[in-house]
């Protein structure tokens, strides 16, 4: 008996009288449908887990990649011809599509957060900052550092890579963390089903019996079984992914200095997975239930 | 339709049956009988492929068991009535269903076969009890619609085991006497009984041959009984 979608198709739309032939089970059909519900709910977390986690890491390593920053301490009577030095040797070097000084403004705005508005920045010795942006082929930092160390001897080139690495890490590892959830959560629903599939058929033994000596075959039988499990499955799926559509909707949404906690959900299109769930837990119990009558049928004659 | 070819069954233990040979003929009436713990049962069981011989061949229709698949099992299982001494039903269900449930499982349908059905239930004698759920059933009402579900898809063998244990001596003559009418209509029939009167009741009615399970051998048995 090999998975087939027309057959599933077959099976949601049913036979009235071979449904019959099971006797109607009230509690554990509530069991079923309330630990798919609950799976599905779960798995709409770990799938906004994996895809924000997946835009942060893409984010991160798009924007810091395509920026370096050159530091430039030197007493302050040599600031200004350091700085047009590194200028220089900038608009000199491959790879770097423009450099900029950051004005005194820009310099105050980026220490205010952590000085406060009135914090007379000015009377400060702060190192002049350029702004490097890339162009698409990037440039080789090891060879400009060479350069900068002969002409500039105050400039401090920072790539970004040293503190790049671990966050895109991190996230790339949260996102492989998340699908793994998502593999366990169905893992783990695939194994309920199998257990009340199980307790079903034990259940239902005289019913098996019966129906094999007037002559059902196995498909027949399995088939009302299977078609049982995987309607509950479906429609407790279709309940805890909406349930937890629902709650990942509610959530503060994503704000601009919100870092990655805020921005837990889902983006544009991504909104469109989490309705993958309900088939794929229908799938799984199809496939759990149909395994484990097969397994109870070949015990029988 | 039924052979038997020199079939051997054990379990696990010692030989249960050993050597035994027989070709069912169609229309024949045969009763199987021998004391309790003989092998009547595993007998019949070997005659409708729910046990596999030990040694030896046991052919269905033609097809011997052994090469057979499940799906060959059941398909044979349709041509094949079975009356089980503790007949077991789907208690879920009124016994008009039950009795059709050979024709459910085999996708046909019951509303071309509702005359049908209403006709073998009157024969039974079980239309009062059509909607009734099976354990409200006693046990002679059990015993004919059982014999009822296993004629419905009008198959060419009926095997019954012990089909008069649980009744009294009238419920097993009206039970006797339905078979013999299947008999008269073609069907071949083997009943595994331990009642001899119930034998000779029916040897006047019909040529039935006996045969007797006694030390593991199949015999024919003679006329004396």
């Amino acid at each position: 008996m090999k998975f087939d979608p027309a057959q599933l198709l077959h099976l949601v739309v049913g036979d009235p009288q071979a449904d019959r032939v099971v006797p109607p089970s009230g509690f554990t059909a509530k069991l079923t449908l309330f630990s798919a519900g609950v799976m599905a709910f779960l798995a709409v977390f770990a799938l906004a887990l994996s895809l924000a986690s997946g835009r942060l890491a893409a984010r991160w390593s798009d924007e810091l990649s395509r920026s370096a920053t050159l530091r430039i301490s030197a007493p302050s009577d040599q600031i200004a011809a350091q700085t047009a030095a590194a200028l220089r040797v900038l608009d000199t070097t491959a790879g770097v599509a423009s450099a900029r000084g950051l004005t005194a403004e820009e310099q105050r705005a980026l220490l205010e957060p952590w000085f406060g508005p009135d914090m007379p920045v000015d009377t400060l010795p702060i190192p002049q900052l350029i702004e490097i942006i890339e162009d698409d082929n990037g440039y080789d930092p090891q060879g400009l550092r060479h350069r900068l160390a002969a002409e500039v001897p105050g400039a401090v080139l920072d790539d970004h890579t040293r503190w790049r690495r671990p966050l895109v890490g991190a996230a790339s590892r949260l996102k492989t963390l998340g699908w793994l959830s998502i593999g366990l959560i169905f893992a783990a629903m695939a194994a309920m089903i199998t257990l009340a599939a199980n307790a079903a058929l034990a259940a239902n033994a005289q019913v098996i019996q019966v129906l094999r000596l007037v002559g059902a075959r196995d498909i027949y039988i399995a088939r009302a079984f299977v078609r049982r499990f995987t309607l509950r499955a479906l429609t407790g799926a279709f309940i805890g992914t909406t349930a937890g559509l629902v709650a990942v909707a509610l959530l503060p949404s994503a704000q601009e200095a919100g870092g990655f906690l805020t921005g837990l959900g889902f983006a544009g299109v991504h909104w469109l997975w989490p309705l993958v769930i309900p088939p794929l837990a229908a799938v799984v119990a199809f496939v759990a239930t149909r395994a484990a009558a097969q397994t109870t049928l070949k015990g029988l004659r | 339709m039924i052979e038997l070819e020199n079939v051997a069954y054990s379990y696990g233990g010692g030989e249960l049956l050993s050597s035994i040979t027989l070709a069912l003929q169609p229309g024949s009436f045969h009763f199987l009988t021998g004391p309790s713990g003989a092998g009547k049962t595993t007998f019949l069981k070997l005659c409708y492929g729910a046990l596999v011989p030990t040694s030896g061949h046991a052919r269905l229709f033609g097809a011997d068991v052994r090469g057979m698949s499940r799906d060959d099992i059941a398909l044979a299982r349709r041509r094949v009535g079975v009356v089980h001494q503790d007949v077991q039903f789907l208690d879920h269900l009124p016994v008009a269903d039950n009795v059709a449930l050979p024709l459910t499982v085999s996708g046909r349908s019951s509303i071309d076969e509702g005359a049908n059905l209403k006709e073998l239930l009157t024969w039974v004698g079980l239309t009062e009890r059509a909607d009734a759920l099976p354990p409200e059933l006693s046990g002679g009402e059990r015993q004919r619609a059982a014999l009822a579900r296993a004629v419905i898809m009008s198959p060419d063998v009926i095997l019954a085991d012990e089909p008069t244990g649980n009744v009294d001596w009238e419920m097993s003559q009206r039970l006797l006497t339905l078979l013999i009418e299947l008999n008269r209509m073609g069907k071949t029939i083997m009943i595994a009984t331990h009642d001899l009167g119930l034998i000779r009741a029916a040897k006047s009615h019909v040529q039935a041959r006996v045969l007797r399970i006694s030390n593991r051998q199949l015999h024919l048995a003679g006329a004396d009984l």
